[in-house]
């Protein structure tokens, strides 16, 4: 009996997916938009989105060697951030703009606070909206040289439907993502192929994303313009669909219990309608996701499940 | 039609295919037969043999400690070599006999006496029971007397039968249903005449098609037994969650199946009550799984209590070739059984397989910072927060805890099972839940301690009075 054998309480299983697998599960999904940006805003697109994410992953590592402590890196979970961040960013935006974004996301909202798991804003729109303080300008610049969109014509979609513009973009357009935006958030198509992936592969649950969509949805056919094309026009522009599947979805930042998941949902879909009728900026889906995520703590002790049996006790 | 089933729960890797096809055979061998006198829940027996006395199958040699305690009874015949404490599977020593056996395994008088328990009554039933020492042998090890004795015998509106075996690799029971199922349905039968108003269902989890199919032709004419396809989900055995997906019922923590109307019987506990009941014979033997890709020989196998886990390894088969010793061993399934840093510890009676793995999965896979993925939330069959859970039990605030639910906990794994950070969530609640219950007999005792104090201080001032009554 002299021999130590592995002992440990039970269970003995463990389940194959770990943190890393679902993170790559996540960069996946993130690839048909990531490609799709390149074909339409060329090869700069790709090059912003490598040193970001290059810079949040460097970020990540350079801290945590100079902090002592364990690296994680091999977890992914800098990648996704990355891509993230880069797929918010316009087209014509000098390299520079997000990858100093990727510091901020990564020492300031994420490892300050503790490392994965501990932020409470999710890094990469906290780092957006740094980044939109700091570079208006720069930031809300739409046009882009390939494809000829320059300053005038590169208003998003979205910006044109305040002024009560629906017609100059087809909603065919629309969906296969021939308009100016951010990166990721223009080709709809892509960006729902993703999400079905990450729901099908239950990366995540359609919980939050769905009540999102419905949410905003009603939103907009009660204080918009009354017309389905309307409403269709409104959910696939303005990277609402990129926010519902990719970021509103982030696991840290979003509240674990389930019936708090759905009232994330219905806050994120009202604050995106309050923020795109009632102040015109393209960034309502970031501020309703980033002012949601300080909201997660207090949805949470208030939607705690009845546990087995306890009902009505 | 949808399967039966609850809400949450896990698919792990089932393993059945090991050793579902594997019939059961019996073994027996010499040697040192080792009898803790606590096998599972209730107050620990009392020896009554000593040292040196010559005992046979099926003589008692301990008895019940207490109200919710069991006999124990001696597998083989031979001589009480030493009552002293050994180790068990638990990892902590227990007070046992151990008892050496002579090769014969001579029985007492009387063993598998057919009886017609029909004209029996329900008190000789409960005392023959009592007397074979039967606990449930599906895990937990409770008196089966102690169950079978609810305060309301009338409300008993249904007497479940656990087939599930949701626990992976396990087969036991299913061979058992497909080999001795006449014993099982008979069991019930046993049962069911003690609660009148009880209907019988046998719960079987639909991965195990031939054996639903066999319990449904044997109950083919008990218009009052009904077999059950449940979904197989882990943990569908577990009793709260077995009487919710058979009957749609909710019981906690604090409450017994009885207050919903149920009492559940694993199913080899149903068939060694027909053999103590109608057979005469007590609990002395136990069929087990010997299963895990480190066996050479996966099988089901009928061994005497007491038998070595090590011993019954090697008789089977022992390691693969070229497998010097396992990643791991347990005693019972992966997600609940134990894991033994000793094989030489005695079968008992909640004993249900011996497991040897090439790989430790949990050492394996290094813990992570958890990230908030919700994935515990969703597997939780008692709809639990285990994430919040830790936090709490990180922090050791019994309090907050308490507060989450924490003693609803059964303890099933499914979150450390399911956590992609790989957190051993399921341990810390274990620790959690006995800190906490210390607490409270703690808390208990001292408001006894209290209430007496504070009885006998008004005791002596009654007194007092009454002298400064007679003084006048
Ligand atoms: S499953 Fe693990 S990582 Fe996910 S919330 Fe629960 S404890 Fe955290
Ligand atoms: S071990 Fe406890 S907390 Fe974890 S899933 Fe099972 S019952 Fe829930």
């Amino acid at each position: 009996m002299a021999n130590l054998r592995n002992v440990s309480s039970s269970p003995h299983f463990r389940n194959k997916t770990d943190t890393k697998s679902l993170m790559l599960d996540v960069i996946l999904a993130m690839i048909p938009a990531t490609a799709f940006s390149v074909y339409h805003f060329g090869i700069s697109a790709l090059l912003i989105i490598v040193l970001t994410v290059l810079s949040c992953v460097a970020s990540e590592y350079i801290w945590e060697k100079l902090m002592h402590k364990p690296i994680t890196v091999m977890d992914l979970s800098a990648v996704v951030t990355g891509m993230i961040l880069a797929l918010n960013m316009p087209p014509e935006i000098p390299v520079w703009i997000p990858m100093l974004g990727g510091v901020f996301a990564i020492i300031v909202v994420k490892q300050l606070y503790g490392g994965i798991g501990q932020n409470f804003m999710n890094p990469a729109l906290a780092a957006r909206c740094f980044l939109l303080i700091s570079f208006a300008g720069l930031m809300n610049n739409f046009s882009s040289a390939k494809i000829g969109f320059d300053a005038l014509t590169g208003a998003t979609p979205l910006a044109m439907a305040r002024t009560g513009d629906i017609t100059s973009y087809s909603l065919f357009q629309l969906f296969l993502g021939n308009i100016p935006g951010t990166l990721g958030e223009v080709s709809s198509f892509a960006l729902i192929i993703g999400g079905i992936y990450l729901i099908v592969c239950k990366v995540i649950s359609p919980r939050i994303p769905l009540t999102y969509l419905a949410t905003y949805a009603v939103f907009a056919f009660i204080f918009g313009q009354h017309r389905g094309t309307y409403i269709v026009y409104e959910i696939l522009s303005g990277g609402i669909l990129f926010g519902a599947f990719f970021m509103a979805t982030d696991y840290v930042t979003s509240p674990i219990t389930v019936k708090g998941q759905y009232v994330y949902g219905i806050l994120l879909g009202l604050l995106t309608g309050i923020f795109r009728c009632f102040g015109a900026s393209p960034e309502g889906v970031s501020y309703a996701i980033i002012l949601s995520n300080l909201f997660v703590p207090l949805i949470e002790k208030y939607t705690m499940p009845k546990a087995f049996g306890k009902e009505g006790k | 039609m949808s399967l039966s089933t609850f809400k949450g729960g896990t698919h792990p890797y089932e393993g059945k295919e090991l050793s579902e096809d594997k019939a059961i055979r019996e073994l027996s061998f010499d040697g040192d037969y080792v009898f803790p006198m606590s096998q599972g829940i209730g107050a620990p027996a009392k020896p009554v043999v000593n040292v040196g006395d010559h005992v046979l199958a099926g003589q008692k040699i301990a008895e019940a400690g207490g109200f919710v305690s069991a006999n124990v009874i001696s597998s083989v015949s031979g001589t009480v070599k030493i009552i002293q404490p050994r180790m068990t599977t638990g990892g902590v020593a227990v007070n046992s006999v151990v008892v050496t056996s002579d090769g014969l395994f001579e029985t007492i008088e009387g063993i598998g006496t057919e009886r017609d328990w029909t004209c029996l009554d329900k008190e000789t039933i409960v005392g023959i029971i009592k007397d074979a020492g039967i606990v449930g042998i599906g895990g937990a090890g409770f008196p089966t007397h102690v169950k079978l004795m609810p305060k309301n015998p009338d409300a008993i509106e249904f007497f479940i039968a656990n087939g599930s075996e949701c626990e992976p690799m396990l087969t036991s029971d299913y061979r058992l249903m497909l080999e001795e199922g006449e014993k099982i349905v008979e069991g019930l039968k046993i049962c069911m005449s003690m609660f009148p108003q009880a209907k019988g269902i046998i719960g079987i989890e639909n991965n195990k098609p031939k054996a639903i199919e066999h319990m449904k032709e044997l109950c083919a004419h008990e218009p009052n037994i009904e077999v059950k396809e449940l979904l197989t989900k882990y943990p569908e055995g577990g009793e709260r969650q077995l009487i919710n997906a058979c009957t749609g019922r909710f019981i906690n923590s604090s409450m017994l199946p009885a207050d919903a109307g149920c009492i559940v019987d694993n199913v080899a506990t149903l068939a060694a009550i027909y053999d103590a009941v109608a057979l005469s014979t007590p609990l002395m033997q136990k069929v087990i799984t010997v299963s895990g890709d480190a066996v050479k020989e996966t099988a089901n196998v009928k061994v005497r209590l007491g038998s070595s886990y090590k011993r019954i390894l090697d008789e089977v088969g022992g390691l693969k070739e070229g497998i010097e010793d396992a990643g791991k061993y347990l005693c019972g399934g992966p997600m609940m059984g134990q894991a033994l840093f000793d094989l030489d510890v005695p079968v008992t009676k909640p004993s249900s397989a011996i497991c040897a793995f090439i790989h430790d999965e949990v050492s394996e896979n290094p813990t992570t910072a958890c990230i908030r993925c919700g994935r515990c939330v969703d597997v939780c069959p008692e709809f639990l927060v285990p994430a919040l859970m830790q936090k709490a039990a990180a922090k050791h605030d019994l309090e907050k805890f308490e507060e989450l639910n924490g003693m609803e906990c059964m303890e099933c794994g499914s979150c450390s099972y399911i956590c992609p950070a790989r957190r051993p969530l399921t341990q810390s609640f274990k620790e959690m839940r006995k800190l906490v219950a210390a607490q409270r007999k703690i808390k208990a005792e001292e408001r006894k301690l209290r209430e007496q104090q504070a009885a006998a201080a008004a005791a002596a001032a009654k007194e007092a009075e009454e002298k400064k009554e007679d003084n006048k």
